[in-house]
This record gives structure tokens, sequence and C-alpha cells, in this order.
């Protein structure tokens, strides 16, 4: 076995075990009780690992492109398969039952993408783009036809489609204030730090120290100054100001963002040589002159990788602040917990995932942007 | 001397809380309860660190072997697939794993404890690879010019080479792990986080704002406690 074959061994080996061990689906008789497993396919998804090693293992030529497309064609069928087997399921059962997916399922389909992720590296950028995308449009055109709405997960969302699409609105919008405002308030005050040498002061050490307060503690901590404030000032109070709600949600998340902000300005302008600061003063270039024309040109990759990691950071954060009283995708997990609604909790769960991932590709196909551009 | 500020604060409080029932009456006099009183407070702060405790360990434990196994000759075409693992395993957000291991294990401090170890397990892996990785070529050389063996050359050059970056994601994985388990305690999981979960559902100040201290000094001490192990270690090299 050469090594090359190993991740195929491994993701295929996670996945068999996937398939035997174990449920694929469930069936539940409504949305609140928990269910019966169900796994229709175990010898054929088992056998279907066991082919993916196999394919690995030898150096057929072709071998490694068989492989790529056998992920591909997990990756979407998986999920059809199982909606499949979901509606046979359903025939038999009460109108009210549900069938979500297994714990067998997401692994199996964890691997198959990881799977095509290690096989698509081989490739070229432009082949890995459009294989992705024609996955998630084979999937999308799948889900837009109905193919999957026999599963727990796509009924949840049919039965929740207005609270789900303001959460998720909620949600952006609360990300979109804080990157604005943390931006807004860290970028100087780096460039302050940066310019005045304090780049391990008092100010970012309060950051640091800030960042280290758990989440739901600073939340919760900034609901008594928060309505003292919608208290003291009737005008506040009239604009949705208070204790709880979406402005202690976005002061914590802002406070949260700042280090990261101020971090990747001072290392951003840093990453600018002395040699080309000096030729623009030389130039007569004023201080706002060369901000703009040179440090903000060179050293804007590094402050947009710092970005990067304050709009995931943040979006997981918001989904906290729901604890709070400010709604967003958070909601549906805690509310769903609470209910004991599994659906609920996954499909908020997803749903922020997504969310995540989709803003962190956003950052890095801008990143790519910037860092060709000459 | 500034890293013994942050335990001291947690000792005083947990001596003090428990006594100080007058205080938040007088502060918040419409509370009928204002202590919390349900667990007390040292119990709370000791199921809160044992969860992260045993959650870093066994992070620590899996994180280091993969990182290890990854950067050797035999288990390099592995390396890409751990890196994207660590990479976008990062960008799930800790209540996301949390809610994931709600419905296969239930309610209680087991959800907590996977979502935990689980999460704690990337920064390290990241951070092992990472290390490694950044270890110089002429150590490598030398170590094998002077006839280490393979495990001698982990063991002896390139482990404590990278045990400053490894002890940076180790104390990483703890704090988010403190964060952590504090949402736990809205799945069941009995931590510092109960009296703030609590007192939000039942508008009980009082109960949000001793939560919420004993917490930010528990994270505060155990940041401080690694941040200092850390430096040592990268001092030792």
């Amino acid at each position: 076995m050469t090594p090359r074959a190993l991740p195929v061994v491994l993701l295929a080996c996670i996945g068999f075990v996937a398939a035997l061990a174990f449920p694929f689906l469930y069936v539940t008789p409504n949305r609140l009780l928990s269910g019966e497993p169900h796994s229709p396919h175990v010898v054929a998804l088992a056998l279907t690992c066991v082919l993916l090693a196999a394919a690995g293992v030898t150096s057929v030529r072709g071998s490694r492109v068989a492989v790529a497309l056998l992920a591909w064609a997990l990756i979407a069928g998986l999920p059809l398969l199982a909606s499949i087997d979901a509606r046979t399921l359903l025939l038999a059962a009460a109108p009210s039952a549900r069938v979500p997916l297994g714990a067998g399922f997401w692994l199996m389909w964890l691997s198959a993408s990881l799977l095509l992720l290690d096989r698509l590296r081989a490739i070229r950028m432009a082949g890995r783009v459009v294989a992705w995308i024609a996955l998630l449009v084979a999937i999308v055109v799948m889900g837009s036809a109905g193919a999957f709405d026999t599963l727990a997960l796509v009924r949840e969302f049919h039965a929740q489609r207005g609270p789900f699409m303001d959460a998720l609105l909620t949600h952006l919008t609360l990300a979109a204030t804080t990157l604005v405002l943390a931006l807004v308030i860290g970028a100087p005050l780096g460039w302050w730090a940066w310019r005045t040498r304090r780049t391990d002061g008092a100010v970012v050490g309060m950051l640091a120290f800030l960042q280290t307060v758990p989440s739901l503690a600073l939340f919760a901590l900034l609901i008594g100054p928060f309505a003292w404030l919608a208290r003291a000032w009737p005008a506040l109070g009239a604009l949705g100001f208070g204790g709880t709600g979406a402005a202690p949600a976005v002061f914590a998340l802002v406070l949260y963002a700042l280090l990261p902000v101020v971090r990747y300005t001072i290392a951003g302008l840093g990453a600018v040589p002395a040699d080309a600061r000096e030729a623009a003063r030389g130039l007569g270039m004023t201080r706002l002159q060369l901000l703009s024309r040179v440090q903000l040109p060179l050293g804007w990759p590094v402050l947009l990788a710092g970005l990067r990691i304050v709009a995931v950071q943040t979006i997981g954060l918001a989904a906290v602040a729901t604890l709070i009283g400010a709604g967003g995708l958070g909601r549906f997990v805690f509310l769903g917990i609470g209910q004991g609604a599994n659906d609920m909790v996954m499909l908020g769960t997803l749903a922020i995932i997504a969310l995540a991932l989709a803003v962190d590709l956003l950052f890095q196909a801008m990143l790519a942007f910037t860092e060709r551009r000459p | 001397m500034k890293v013994i500020v942050a335990p001291l604060l947690l000792v005083v409080l947990l001596l003090a809380l428990p006594h100080s029932a007058s205080w938040f009456h007088a502060w918040m006099p419409t509370l009928s309860h204002p202590l919390y009183t349900r667990t007390s407070f040292l119990m709370l702060t000791l199921s809160h660190l044992w969860l992260v405790v045993l959650a870093t360990l066994v992070a620590v434990a899996v994180g280091l072997t993969l990182g290890v196994l990854a950067t050797r000759p035999n288990g390099r075409s592995l390396l890409p697939t751990v890196r994207a693992v660590a990479v976008i395993g990062q960008t799930f957000p800790p209540v996301a794993v949390l809610a994931i291991a709600v419905p296969l294990l239930g309610f209680g401090a087991a959800p907590t404890l996977l979502a935990l170890t689980l999460y704690g397990v990337l920064p390290v892996l990241g951070q092992t690879v990472a290390g490694l990785d950044s270890v110089a070529p002429a150590a490598l050389h030398a170590a094998d010019g002077m006839g280490y063996g393979r495990w001698r050359r982990l063991w002896d050059v390139e482990l404590p080479l990278a045990a400053g970056p490894i002890m940076a994601g180790v104390r990483l994985s703890a704090i988010v792990g403190v964060g952590t388990a504090t949402i736990g305690s809205a799945v069941g999981a009995t931590t510092l986080g109960s009296p703030i979960v609590e007192g939000l559902v039942g508008n009980n100040t009082a109960y949000v704002v001793q939560g919420a201290l004993l917490v930010g000094a528990l994270a505060l001490s155990i940041d401080g406690v690694l941040g200092l192990v850390e430096r040592r270690v990268r001092r030792l090299r």
C-alpha cells in the first residue's frame, strides 16, 4: 500500500464502521419523541466503502478519478437515498411521524466530503471550484424539486420557514453590525497602538483579558448596566435599547471582536517594509497619504485575514446571544433543546455551521482575489 | 506575580459569596432569593473544573497522537486532511458542537464532555502539526547524524522544540472549554453556568452576577496558569 492511499483507506474505514455500527435513520412518532433506528442499506453502504478503499489502494490508471467520482456521488446520493427510504418508512407510519437522519448518515457524509476534499487537492483550482459548485447545484436542485421533503430536517424547515428566515436575518444583522463596529473602532485603535508602540500595552492587554471571559458570563453581566442605561436615559430605551436584546449583545460581540481586529491591524501595519514607508515619506507624503496609499494597500491582506477570524467567531458567539434575548439562529438551538425537539436543534445548528463556513469561504475568496492583484 | 491575582480572586469569591446574601439583598431588594443555593458554589466550580480538565486531557492525548502521526513520513499523506479537519472544525461554533452532542447523548454532563473534547482536539491538533512542522530541518539532520532513532528524535528533539506552540494549543483548548462548559448548563450539565442560565430564565440578576463572577475568575485563573506554563516551556527550549 502506498502512503498516498492512506487518507482514502482511513476515511473509507470510518465510513465502513459508520455504516455497520451507527443507525442511518430513525423513525419517530412525532417531532418530540425519540424513535426506532433504521439502517436499510447496511450491506450496500459497507460494500461501497470497501470498494472505495480498494480503489484507493490499487494504482490502476483512473482509480484516483474513480475515488473522487464515487465520493462525489456519495455526497449527493446519500441524502437522496435517505429521503427515498424515509418515503417508504413514512407510508407505514402515522401522519405525524418523522424520519430524522442518524449518526451513521452524518459520519458517512462527512467522510465522503473529506475524501472529495482530499482527492480534489491534486487538480487545479478551477476544477476544484467546478466540482464543489456542481455538487451544490445538484443538492439545491434536488432540494427545490422536493426530493428531500420526507426528511425530518426539511419538514421542520417548512413548518418554521417564517421564524427561520427572521432568525437568519437577525443573526446576519448582528454579525454584520458587529463586524462594521469592530472595524471602525478597532482599526484606528490598532493604528494608534502601532504608532505609539503600545502593541502590548494596557489596551491590548485589557482586550486579551476580555477574550478569556466566557461569552455567556459577559452577555449576562451586561444586562445590569444596560438596563440601568435604558432607565437613566428613556430616549435610549425608546430606541429598543435595554438590558436584554440586541444592544448588549452587539456590545459584547464587539468587545470580543476588537482584539483580533486590533492585533491584525498592528500585524498588517508591521507587514509594510520600513523601506516602503521611508520612500513614501521621502516623496513628501503626509501621514494620511502614507496610510491610504502605502500602508492600507500593503497591509490590507493581513487585516482581511483578521476579519475572516472575527466574522467566523462572531457568527458562533451570536448563537449564544439568544440567551439574553437578541434572537438569531441560536434561538432555534436553545428553544429546541428546551422543548426536546431535536429537528429544531439540528436546523438551527446546521444553519449556524453553514453560515460560518459560507462566511469563511467568502473571506477566503476575497483574500485570494486581493493577493492575486499586483 | 500577575498570575496569582486571578486564582486569589477565585478563592476570595468562593469564600465570600456563600455569606453574601445580605449584600445582594441590599443591592436588589426585590429578589426573594438573592443567593444561589441549589448547589454550593464550591461544588459548581469543582464540577466545572473537572469537566474542563477531563476534556482537555483527552483532547491533548488525541490531538497530540494525531498530530504526531500526521507528521511522520508514513502518515504525511494524511496531513492535508488533518489540516482541513482542524481548520474546518474550528469554524464550527462551540454551541453547534454542543447542540449536536445532545441528540446523541441526551441531557446532562455527557454531551457537554463530548462537545468539549471534540472541540478541544482541534486547537491541540492544529498547533501540534504547526509546531512539529516548524522544527528546523538542521535540528532534525543533527539528530539523525547523531544516530538518534525515529522515536528518540521525536521525543528528545521534535517535541521539546514544538512544546511552545503545543502548549498554546492546550491553553486555547482549555479556555474554549471553560466557555463551552458554561453554556453546557443549558443542556443540563451542572457547571458555573447553572446560576447564569437559571438567573436568565427566572429573571434573577443576582444569580447571573454570582455565576458570571465565578466563571470569569475561573477562566482567568486557568488562562494565567497555563500561560505561565507556556512561557516556562518556551524559555526552556
